[in-house]
């Protein structure tokens, strides 16, 4: 039986999952092995996390309850740092301190 | 060889000319499904690649934006239904196109401003890899490049990357055409009306934009000549900046309020709020691009440009669409639009997106020093209607307890009928003379014609009589008058607008200073 885990996470970002955001999330679940969804209801409907395509056609502005979920090697520890980086506003604050 | 056009945004630029009429890519079909897959895959690999060249010559925002083009043509999911459709038999161009311009009216309907925008990366992306699948050419005009072609839109020139110079050289196009005046903001240069000349021109060219002419395959001695005239311009210029940080005066020492037009309110952005007297103009159609804006994005895009302004006036437009300013969903198709329903009569037409707009500036007047005026205006029904609108949804906020402000309500003198009989507009708040649209109509001469551009003179003693009959009634009723159309910002059309009685000019943020030194020379 494989594993599977399954977490909810507020997106606070001003703009919500948008394109950098986007592409640090997708370039993240794509560092693990397990199958990774998300979706903006807990009914879905769900997209490949790893997919920048189906990320972005998620739309999800800010205030969103953003669910993902997992299933296969590393499940667990794929949603724990997506999670995390959803939290971390996509370390979008970091960023923008350099670039300014 | 010279071609002598029409001045529309004054300066020069050197460059290689860019085709902007050249078929985006003819491709070639392949003879089975594999080779018209093999063909797709390549030319999305060598976007790609090119993206990811450019990502390392690129900084902060840019770098952001090709990262996630990257990222998008590198993922499946965007090209699965083009490599479908190829296997059911379609050319791989047209099979691309096809599953492009599905995701990008995805992101077109999208409620959210920020989505929306995204669209313009999803065109960029379908266009760079339908270039890659021909033989030729690049994508997007290069760097310092000459846009040269019959005309231009407005999205091609706001999609374009002017920070390392180049300009614009149309066949046709229009001084007053909405284009002119962005790239008269933004300080590229422009020049219309060339023609269409015996041979296709190619090469570096030389685009003198101040007297109007573009030189094709110039000689040494001509490209001598032109640098020569072109660090004139920005010597005069550089001198002009001088007179940017003193409020105007003529030479006789009659103080002259220099306003700026804004269309976009990032416009503001780049512009001291202590080099002007205010905002004369702020153009909302803008905000009307490709869909209707809801009532709160108008609110922060007015409420920006008030903050912005401080204590300062900004007048803000209602919507000016019809005319040449077509938008999806709002205006409505007519044979003869600069005489049909536009501007004002398109809002009284339409009260739920007019009431929209008037809630939204009735909740941003709370933030600064609001003025707002109507566009369009023919008769006094049309503003007492308009008035009534903004009384009606100033009752309403109340009622509810919404934080908002009446403010002034004036009119835009463009119709030859207001210039007439401004009597009948006594109640009014101010006025202010939409020049280019008041010419238009009294010359007869379509402002986007090149053909008559030679009429569209608001130096014909007809314009000007109506200008000063104006100016001279405002004066006896104590109604504020301005201009801000283009005259304004000419400085040889300056000297007459002064002669006939205005003190209030409203110019493109970029002729700012050059007005100024121009009001500065002339003694009434």
């Amino acid at each position: 039986m494989s594993a599977s885990a399954e977490a909810t996470v507020l997106i606070t970002h001003e703009v919500g999952l948008h394109a950098r955001p986007s592409v640090k999330f997708t370039k993240l679940a794509k560092s693990f092995a397990a199958e990774v969804e998300v979706a903006v209801a807990a009914n879905g409907p769900w997209f490949d996390a790893k997919s920048i395509v189906k990320v972005m056609a998620a739309k999800a502005p800010k205030g969103t309850m953003l669910h993902i979920r997992a299933r296969g090697d590393g499940a667990e520890q794929a949603v724990g740092a997506l999670v995390d980086l959803v939290r971390r506003d996509f370390d979008e604050d970091r960023d923008h301190a350099r670039s300014a | 060889m010279r071609i002598e056009g029409i001045p529309a945004s004054a300066g020069y630029a050197e460059g290689p000319l860019f085709d902007l009429d050249r078929p985006l890519a003819v491709y070639e079909g392949k003879t089975s499904a594999a080779e018209e897959k093999a063909a797709l895959k390549a030319a999305i690999d060598k976007a790609a690649s090119r993206l990811t060249s450019l990502v390392e010559a690129a900084d902060g925002d840019a770098a952001g934006i090709l990262e996630f083009q990257i990222a998008m043509l590198e993922d499946d999911a965007l090209s699965g239904p083009a490599f479908g459709s190829i296997g059911l038999g379609q050319p791989a161009d047209a099979a691309w196109r096809q599953a492009l311009d599905v995701e990008i009216a995805g992101y077109e309907a999208s409620d959210q401003d920020y989505f929306r925008a995204r669209a313009a990366d999803l065109r960029d992306i379908r266009d760079q890899v339908l270039w890659a699948l021909s033989e030729h050419g690049e994508a997007a005009a290069p760097a310092g490049a000459i846009l040269y072609g019959e005309d231009i839109a407005p999205t091609r020139f706001l999609e374009t990357d002017w920070s390392s110079g180049g300009g614009i050289a149309l066949k046709a196009g229009s001084t007053a055409s909405h284009v002119a005046m962005l790239a008269r903001s933004r300080g590229v240069p422009m020049v219309v009306g060339l023609g269409t000349p015996a041979e296709k021109p190619a090469g570096v060219a030389l685009l003198d934009a101040e007297h109007g002419g573009i030189v094709l395959s110039p000689s040494p001695a001509e490209v001598e000549a032109f640098r020569r005239s072109s660090s004139a311009f920005a010597a005069r210029q550089g001198k002009a900046q001088t007179f940017l940080a003193q409020p105007a005066a003529t030479k006789a020492g009659t103080a002259v309020r220099v306003q700026v037009n804004i269309a976009d309110p990032s416009d503001v952005d780049g512009i001291d709020i202590a080099t002007c007297d205010g905002v004369g103009l702020m153009r909302t159609e803008f905000l009307f691009g490709k869909s209707l804006p809801d009532e709160e994005t108008q609110y922060r895009a007015y409420r920006k440009v008030l903050e912005w302004a401080g204590d300062k006036p900004v007048t803000i437009r209602t919507v000016d669409a019809g005319g040449d300013k077509p938008v999806p969903g709002f205006t409505v198709e007519e044979t003869n639009p600069f005489l049909g329903l536009r501007g004002i009569r398109l809002s009284l037409a339409r009260l739920d997106i007019f009431r929209m707009q008037i809630r939204a500036l009735l909740r941003a007047a709370v933030h600064g020093n609001l003025k707002v005026m109507f566009p369009m205006i023919a008769t006094a029904e049309e503003y007492a209607q308009a008035a009534a609108l903004f009384a009606e949804e100033q009752t309403a906020f109340a009622a509810r307890g919404v934080a908002h402000k009446l403010p002034p309500l004036g009119i835009m003198v463009e119709v030859p009928s207001v210039a007439i009989a401004p009597e009948a507009f006594a109640k009014v708040a101010f006025f202010s003379i939409g020049s280019n649209d008041l010419t238009q109509y009294v010359m007869a001469a379509a402002r986007d014609n090149a053909s008559v551009a030679h009429l569209n003179s608001v130096r014909h003693p007809a314009v000007l009589r109506l200008i000063a009959s104006v100016a001279a009634f405002g004066r006896e009723k104590g109604i504020p008058v301005s201009l801000c159309g283009d005259a304004g910002g000419d400085p040889a059309a300056i000297p007459a607008l002064l002669e006939a009685g205005l003190r209030d000019l409203s110019v493109a943020p970029a002729q700012l200073a050059m007005a100024k030194a121009a009001i500065a020379d002339v003694s009434v």
